[in-house]
């Protein structure tokens, strides 16, 4: 006879609020099987948890079911309860009252309604859930990072240093990501540069780290404990282990006129080049879309004064495949394209700039050698206004909803360098409001405002124009209530960031959730805020959310330590939801092993009594449980219904399609 | 007592919607996160992979009352077990049409591919298949579609 | 087919007498003239048994999968259509190919009695075929009927050869003719859902669940069928019985679907005449027009449509009736 609790959470007011949860007990109580309903406020947390256990032990109950969040929240949690009152984890069932019901609906009769057929249906299917035990698998002792800026580099180190072999991909020639394009560091105003190329030597001599520049992941299989990864090594056209990055390539090619994306476009680079002076590796790339030799097959200069012969025009993209047992992706960010602007006449105006590409005019290595001149005609910019939340916190589907974070600081930044070293120049700040939290942060800001005389602007621009070689900030000052215009020689936009677009395409063959801003989703916001739901997958840096430098390297940090905690491990408990057949009705005709992705599927000829002292000899089904990966194609496919799959068992899945259509 | 239950409700379709639970049982997640409403007459059933999903188990929702039957999986290419969609959409694609020879209005069944990160499409797509199957009504074929002698 | 089937049972005898074969399957004489049945024969007497006549329409393959497990070799004789359910079952690794020896013999179409009957034919002893002509001869007389009009319903569209063969047993080649058995499919394609729906309603309605369809299909030959499983969820012996009453025919034919051979047995044998084969031929007709041309059972390895898939396969929202709309 089973024996059923149920339990109704509240989550605070998250799923109480729309779901009437005593009424949904009340109700419950009566099913058939249950003997035990109960509602709390967070069956999540220990009291929870402890309401459980001790419901199981003195009740006697054979399964239960707990009507709360997602089961891909905290199913876990409950199974490992259920385990620890001596239950089997796998008789627990979730049933989603709040993601699915609570979240969505908003009159309280209906919500609640739902609520109740959401735990019957659980109900139905704990009814015939059986005690699994989980298998083991191996767990292969590398770790690879995706994206080889501050945050990837950090994670990497942390992981090399705990004795664990990591790759870092980085799909652009040299690691160092974004850090590596800013000049000065807030709050410290240490210079980027200085603290960062340290690290990337660090990586680059690490006996443990395998830096894959020029690289990106192509494909990814596997599972936690178990990635197999394949990694595109793009042609670069220079072969990285004869390069001595002497830079001879870059002074005699003849194609100089590239854009040069370290520095933001500002200037030019050859097409055969070294990112910048520290970059890791130092060695060359040719750009194809540039070089005449690639492009026309006539040229060669490179190849010609190369002293070591590293350069090959023959070159072609290759595939490493390696295996790993984590991944952390830390792919960052770039800003944001203005093209729906127009209003701060970016794309019409030379002074019109961003503060990534002002980072490069105030850097020693960038196209002025660290001089402010203003692009147009490289004079020294005497009026400079910053227009804050350029694309951030925009409602008008123009921008960005959210708060891209790190421009109120490093706008405060910004004027404090140029006051102090251009003490003559006269530096506004527009914005809407300052945020500032963090340890010494709101300090700076203030001694922008108080000891450097920045004058900030509490309002909105509305448009610059150019009169007469002047750009003209039109705005509002919300203090004063009046409208100002601000004759000025160089404005900057505080452009909103986003991730950089790639992440897309790693989320996939991750399978890793991401949201609809593209920034890739923790798998608890505030628990497990490195962790991916894809279980071995974890996140730093502007690819799970808007960061700072200092909160990037926090994040790194973490994600390594999650690794290596995994890593550490000889094998991993395996999902014991596996497909299964009946021996007993398998035909052995073969089209379950036709549809495996896995090859878990292989037929074996068996003998079976038929009674009577008859035996026969009969080709059947058997699944290989630790390479089965639970799907379930091969249930669909079998003619006879012998292959099922424990967890999500036909007659498991029909009862919940019986329950759930009752209103 | 006034009994305010007498007055006749509009008719509110009974959906069930199988969801992988990589992709699609994510993105409805993502969709609760974010609040995106949808009718609460959606019922998901959690599935490891659209792959999952014996057309039984669509006949048996019909058969039990539902007006819709909706599979969402990951898109084509992104299955969590690689190929598991693929044959998905080999099944449904014949057991959809099938089901129009039998007479069952075609918008009745539905299959959309919904990834994680898709919460809004998640919401947009329930959204339009309650509307859809509304405006089609109750569905009573597929247990109508035998009668037995004496009924 | 007198000819014909001299030459069956001579062949039959020969093999059973050299000992070549253990057993022959084949069709065993009844009553009448019209209803042989299938049989299994050990003996060179039990062979005088033996028919090959107009209505042998049975499908002998599945019967292999149990008696090939039997000590020794069997033959067996196989029309064209057979061939390809006897290819299907060497394919799901049923029937073990090395212990048959199989015989093709010829076909021109097979007659239904019932059809016949249904003409007002009674008391029938014996029938002739000459070209398009059923010379019925009856205790009152001899009458003559067109032969497409008492064919076997699945001999009506049948333009099949054979694909497998030890040996063949041909007197008389079937002219070739061009026939498309998907027009009554298609027929029923062009209708509105309500015509189609009220069709089947009319046609499902008469099924009395006397599981002859699933009986004799070669497709439908598991251990165990789903149907009688209690763990499928869906065997009548579960709490709804119900949900397999109402969706019998429409779960079996998924069940059958890129398997199906398109034998027609289950139209044949429906005491109801339900035809059933028009469910089956759906799928088939899908299946062609999604996924490219296939015919089950026309080789004896492979993947079927269904274990196989192509990345821009139509997607299901727009996959009617074999074309994407």
């Amino acid at each position: 006879m089973q024996r059923i609790g149920v339990f109704i959470c509240w989550c605070g007011s998250n799923i109480a609020a729309t779901v009437d949860v005593v009424k949904v007990a009340e109700t419950i109580k009566n099913e058939p099987g249950v003997v035990f309903a109960a509602n709390y406020q967070y069956m999540c947390s220990e009291n929870g948890q402890q309401l459980i256990k001790q419901a199981i032990k003195e009740h006697n109950l054979t399964g239960i079911v707990v009507g709360a969040c997602s089961p891909r929240m905290h199913e876990a949690t409950f199974r490992k309860a259920a385990e620890e009152a001596g239950m089997n984890p796998y008789m627990v069932e979730i049933a989603n009252i709040r993601e699915h019901c609570s979240w969505i609906h908003k009159d309280m009769e209906e919500t609640t309604e739902k609520a109740v057929v959401l735990v019957r249906t659980a109900i139905a299917k704990v009814k015939l859930n059986a005690p699994l035990m989980a298998g083991e698998s191996p767990v292969i002792k590398r770790a690879l990072v995706i994206g080889g800026g501050i945050a990837g580099i950090q994670a990497a180190l942390d992981i090399a240093d705990a004795g664990f072999e990591v790759d870092i991909v980085e799909k652009n020639a040299t690691i160092g990501g974004r850090m590596a394009q800013l000049d000065k560091t807030f709050p410290t105003l240490d210079c980027s540069a200085c603290i960062l190329t340290p690290k990337m030597v660090d990586c680059a001599q690490h006996e443990k780290i395998d830096i894959l520049s020029y690289s990106e992941v192509e494909e990814v299989k596997g599972f936690v404990g178990n990635f197999n990864v394949k990694i595109r090594r793009k042609a670069r056209y220079v072969d990285e282990s004869k390069c001595t990055g002497c830079k001879i390539c870059m002074e005699k090619c003849p194609a100089k006129k590239g854009a040069n994306e370290f520095n933001m476009g500002l200037d030019n680079r050859p097409a055969i080049h070294i990112p910048f002076a520290q970059a890791i590796p130092n060695v060359a790339v040719i750009d194809p879309e540039q070089c005449i030799k690639l492009k026309t097959g006539k040229c060669g200069i490179c190849q010609k004064f190369c002293g070591v012969g590293a350069i090959d025009y023959e070159q072609k993209d290759t595939f490493v495949e390696r295996q790993y047992g984590a991944i952390v992706v830390a792919t960052g960010f770039k800003p944001i394209a203005l093209d729906n602007f127009n209003e701060y006449g970016y794309a019409d105006n030379k002074d019109v700039i961003t503060s990534l590409e002002l980072e490069r005019l105030m850097n020693a290595a960038g196209p002025t050698g660290g001089v402010l001149l203003r692009p147009s005609d490289k004079q020294h910019p005497k009026v400079i206004t910053f227009i804050q939340c350029v694309g951030s916190r925009d409602s008008s589907g123009c921008g960005k909803p959210y708060c891209s974070k790190i421009c109120c600081m490093y706008t405060a930044k910004h004027a404090m360098l140029i006051r102090e070293k251009y003490p003559d120049t006269e530096v506004h700040v527009f914005y809407i409001d300052v945020r500032t939290p963090g340890k010494n942060y709101d300090e700076f800001h203030r001694r922008a405002v108080e000891q450097y005389g920045v004058d900030y602007i509490k309002g909105m621009v509305g448009k610059v124009y150019n009169e007469n070689g002047k750009l003209m900030v039109q705005g509002s000052n919300l203090i004063d209530n009046e409208q100002i215009t601000i004759e000025s020689d160089l404005v900057v936009l505080a452009t909103a960031i986003e991730p950089e677009p790639s992440v897309r395409k790693i989320a996939t063959l991750l399978t890793a959730s991401i949201d609809t801003n593209n920034f890739l989703t923790e798998s608890h916001a505030k628990l497990r805020p490195v962790e991916s739901p894809t279980a071995g997958v974890y996140l730093a840096g502007v690819c799970q959310g808007p960061k700072d430098i200092p909160e990037t390297v926090s994040q790194a940090s973490a994600c390594a330590a999650k690794v290596i905690g995994l890593l550490v491990k000889d094998k991993l408990k395996t999902n014991p939801c596996v497909a299964q057949p009946d021996e007993n009705m398998c035909n052995g005709c073969g089209q379950c092993a036709n549809v495996c992705p896995y090859g878990a599927i292989t037929y074996v000829d068996k003998e079976f009594r038929l009674g009577g002292g008859k035996t026969e000899i009969r080709r059947v089904a058997t699944v290989n449980p630790a390479v089965c990966q639970g799907c379930g194609a091969c249930t669909v496919t079998c003619p006879s219904g012998a292959m099922d799959l424990k967890g999500f068992s036909s007659k498991q899945i029909m009862s919940e399609v019986e329950a759930i259509c009752k209103m | 007592m006034q009994d305010v239950k007498t007055e006749k409700k509009e008719f509110t379709p009974n959906i069930v919607a199988f969801c992988c639970n990589w992709c699609s049982y994510a993105g409805a997640d993502l969709a609760g996160s974010s609040r995106l409403s949808y009718p609460a007459n959606v019922k998901i059933i959690r599935v490891p992979c659209s792959c999952r999903v014996n057309p039984m188990f669509v006949l048996k929702a019909f058969q039990q009352g539902a007006d819709g039957v909706i599979l969402c999986g990951c898109h084509p290419g992104d299955c969590h077990y690689v190929t598991g969609n693929y044959y998905t959409r080999r099944r449904m694609a014949l057991l959809y049409s099938f089901l129009n020879y039998m007479g069952i209005e075609k918008a009745r069944t539905r299959l959309e591919w919904v990834s994680a990160a898709e919460g809004q499409r998640f919401s947009a797509v329930m959204n339009d298949f309650v509307k859809t199957v509304t405006e089609l009504g109750e569905n009573k074929r597929l247990t109508d579609l035998r009668v037995k002698e004496g009924e | 087919m007198k000819d014909v089937e001299l030459k069956v049972v001579e062949r039959a005898k020969a093999l059973l007498a050299s000992g070549e074969v253990a057993r022959v399957v084949g069709w065993k004489k009844g009553d009448f003239c019209f209803d042989p049945s299938p049989a299994v024969f050990e003996s060179v007497e039990e062979l005088d048994g033996l028919v090959y006549n107009w209505f042998c329409g049975a499908n002998l393959s599945k019967y292999l999968i149990e008696i090939s497990k039997k000590e020794g070799k069997t033959a067996v004789f196989l029309k064209p259509c057979d061939t390809y359910s006897f290819n299907q079952l060497i394919k799901e690794h049923r029937i073990n190919r090395e212990k048959v020896y199989a015989i093709a013999v010829e076909c021109l179409g097979k007659l239904d009695v019932e059809k016949i009957k249904a003409k007002g034919v009674s008391m029938i002893e014996d029938v002739e075929v000459v070209e398009k002509e059923v010379k019925v001869a009856t205790a009152y007389g001899t009458e003559t009927l067109h032969k497409p009009e008492v064919l076997l319903t699945k001999c009506e569209t049948c333009q099949k050869t054979h694909q497998v063969k030890d040996e063949e047993i041909i007197l008389h080649e079937r002219p070739a003719r061009d026939v498309d058995r998907f027009a009554e499919v298609a027929k029923l394609e062009a209708m509105t859902e309500d015509e189609r729906f009220a069709f089947w309603k009319e046609q499902l309605s008469k099924c009395i669940r006397c599981n002859a369809c699933r009986n004799v299909c070669p497709a439908c030959s598991c251990v165990k069928c789903v149907f009688d499983n209690p763990a499928s969820g869906i065997s009548a012996k579960a709490n709804d019985a119900e949900f397999e009453e109402q969706l019998f025919h429409i779960i079996r034919a998924f069940h059958v679907a890129g398997r199906c051979t398109d034998c027609g047995e289950c139209s044949r044998v429906c005491p109801q005449n339900i035809p059933l084969h028009l469910l089956n031929r759906k799928f088939i007709k899908d299946i062609d027009g999604f996924y490219g041309e296939y015919q089950a059972g026309e080789e004896a390895e492979g993947k079927t449509p269904l274990t196989s898939f192509t990345e821009g396969d139509v997607e299901p929202n727009d996959a009617v009736d074999g074309e994407a709309k």
